[in-house]
């Protein structure tokens, strides 16, 4: 058991605790904590994988700014009463992910991938890297990201307005 | 090294514990918490195979999925208090008008 | 590999320490500065054995024994975990900020050169604005659990706050970024070692006689930069003239109202030591880091004069010196600036952040764009 093994296996089931309290706890609040502790999870497995930027980009973009919105909007709306106890569906709900989960376990695993990672340099998954390749080969997506961004914006404010 | 297979494990099981938070859950907060974990386990996945076939383009699209989703997040909250306000319910079952 | 990890970890633990300790001086020198400032004398009464030592008992020893054997009291319809939980957000970024701020240059013993920075990462900048975004949700999860109007009002004001100001922070950084080519704030603070004469081609020759003398500290490169960041980094720190989220005098302490003893004192110890944390990042992007101006490794090499060699440990502990002095100055200038400037009202902050902050640190990039192109062709 290396250390790296320990590591994976460690994040592994934190995250997988870490979803399963965002899915079962009744406290919308404690849902949205659970899911920044699972964000923060999944960028150390990032960093683990060699992909430094994306990883501190995900815990700047992502819990650091999305999960605060999310907080915000629960505690605008203050939902006070906790959602009624009879949930729709609970065995539906299980068995249906359970196929789900074994439909891709057994898609995923039943290919051809490389078992022993490619040997990379000291620079994949570097800023510089990225954004080369952000500002060279993918460079219509950015832009339209971009924009994307922009409409997203606009939508939202008119959208969240008050009619007065 | 940790073998492929087990990074693909733990993204399809996250990505199914989000599915089953979207069918199960009866407030739309936590249904739009649960598609950011479905979209959280395919960024994974992407890592994982970026690594191991040592392309940069999953990195990449890692990115874009990151802007998406939060410009999803965003348009989906503002729909939320939209709703809350008409409704103020935040209860799928009861958001039935389109059903016959 | 174990004396890696050990010097790894006695870095660690001597920033650690350094925070701590610095957090808690800070607290005397506010409270004793205050006083001096507000022409009284400050708190004095605590003393042992008749030493009260200028304060330092009652603030050092007494404050924090009050604060730990305090009654810790949860509101009764609170959310007790998230009201536990809270204090610890809000002081855990403040601490691991420090691990990417490199207080010296390398320090050879024997064989080794120790780089002096906790974790050398080569995306310094970035880990830190990540940590800065994660200092929200103390604020949120306090406002939260304490189930009580005052404080989720002083929550809302202040997550707002910080999350527009954590924009215009980062745009007025990348102004520095562009400058020294690097996001490794190691690679920042060695960068500004160099003479701005260097850096200038030889078209603007003129120049290089008079201020390319000076050495190429962000403050010389970028000013503006310099202001922006210091107005947004007191805003994201809330400390007066951004007080807003804790207005004592308006909102009745604000989202940290239903907390006493160790919960008051973590946030409490938390907001000094970002104190300490944006003095520290003040000081590596704009001001040189550890660099005292002219000093290389070897010695002081003046360009108008001879040079002074001097031993390795000479050199380092001149760097550290400079760098914790520089570390102190920055403090002591953020607490005389609370007392001396009255509060924002709440949309003046958002039209600060927003309508001043955010326009000028995109000119600020986009004229030092044009500078640097136009300086290299």
């Amino acid at each position: 058991m290396t250390p790296s093994m320990m590591l994976f296996y460690v994040l592994g089931g934190l995250l997988v605790i870490a979803s399963l309290m965002v899915v079962f706890l009744s406290s919308v609040v404690h849902s949205a904590m659970a899911l920044v502790a699972a964000l923060f999870l999944i960028a150390i497995l990032f960093l683990t994988l060699h992909a430094p930027m994306v990883g501190v980009l995900q815990v700047l973009v992502y819990a650091g700014a999305i999960m605060v919105l999310f907080l915000f909007v629960i505690m605008l709306l203050n939902p006070a009463a906790v959602e009624p106890r009879r949930r729709f569906g609970w065995g539906f709900g299980i068995v249906a992910s359970l196929l789900l989960a074994g439909a891709l376990v057994a898609v995923m695993t039943n290919g051809e991938a490389p078992l022993d990672p490619v040997a990379s340099t000291e620079l994949f998954g570097s800023p510089e890297t990225l954004a080369k390749s952000l500002f060279t080969d993918f460079v219509l997506p950015f832009e339209i990201a971009s924009v994307l961004l922009l409409v997203t914006i606009i939508g939202a404010v008119v959208l969240a307005k008050r009619e007065s | 090294m940790v073998p492929l297979n087990y990074y693909l494990i733990l993204g399809a099981v996250v990505f199914a514990i989000g599915v089953l938070g979207v069918i199960v859950r009866r407030d739309l907060i936590v249904v739009l918490m649960s598609i950011e974990l479905m979209l959280n386990a395919v960024n994974l996945t992407f890592i994982a195979f970026a690594r191991f076939l040592g392309s940069m383009a999953g990195q990449v699209a890692v990115f874009f999925v990151m802007a998406v989703a939060a410009a999803e997040a965003v348009i989906g909250l503002a729909i939320i208090i939209s709703v809350f306000r008409h409704r103020q319910t935040l209860d799928p079952q009861e958001m039935q008008l389109l059903k016959w | 590999m174990i004396v890696d990890v050990g010097i790894i970890a006695a870095k660690a633990f001597l920033v650690l320490f350094m925070v701590l300790n610095l957090a808690g001086v800070l607290g005397w020198i506010e409270r004793k500065g205050s006083a001096l400032i507000q022409d009284r004398i400050g708190a004095n009464r605590a003393s042992i054995l008749g030493f009260a030592g200028l304060g330092l008992v009652n603030t050092l020893i007494a404050d924090p024994l009050k604060f730990l054997t305090k009654e810790d009291f949860i509101p009764p319809h609170g959310d007790k975990f998230l009201h536990t939980l809270a204090p610890c957000m809000a002081f855990f970024p403040a601490l691991v900020t420090f691990a990417v701020i490199p207080f010296g240059d390398v320090l050879v013993l024997g064989d080794r050169a120790i780089n002096l920075q906790v974790a050398d990462l080569n995306f310094g900048i970035l880990y830190i604005f990540a940590m800065a975004s994660l200092s929200v949700y103390g604020i949120v999860i306090g406002a939260w659990a304490s189930n009580n109007k005052f404080s989720l009002l002083g929550g809302v004001r202040g997550s707002a706050q910080m999350i527009s100001y954590e924009v215009a922070m980062g745009l007025s950084a990348i102004g520095v970024l562009m400058v020294y080519g690097t996001l490794d704030l190691q690679e920042i603070a060695r960068g500004q070692g160099t003479l701005i004469r260097d850096l200038l081609p030889d078209s603007l020759g003129f120049l290089k006689t008079n201020i390319g003398q000076l050495p190429a500290w962000g403050i010389f490169l970028q000013p503006l930069a310099f202001l922006l960041f210091f107005v947004a980094a007191i805003a994201e720190t809330k400390r007066i003239p951004f007080d807003l989220p804790e207005g004592e005098s308006e909102l009745v302490a604000g989202y940290h109202v239903e907390y006493s003893g160790g919960k008051f004192l973590m946030f409490f110890a938390g907001e000094f030591a970002e104190i300490v944390t944006a003095a520290g990042l003040m000081t590596t992007l704009f001001f040189g880091g550890w660099q005292v101006p002219y000093l290389m490794r070897d010695g002081f090499h003046f360009p108008w004069w001879e040079s002074w060699l001097l031993p390795h440990l000479a050199v380092a502990a001149l760097q550290v010196a400079a760098f914790t002095l520089k570390v102190l100055f920055f403090c002591w200038l953020q607490i005389l600036l609370r007392w001396t400037v009255p509060r924002f009202r709440y949309d003046q902050v958002m039209r600060l952040g927003w309508k001043m902050l955010l326009p000028l640190a995109l000119v600020n990039v986009i004229v030092t764009a044009i500078v640097i192109v136009a300086v290299n062709r």
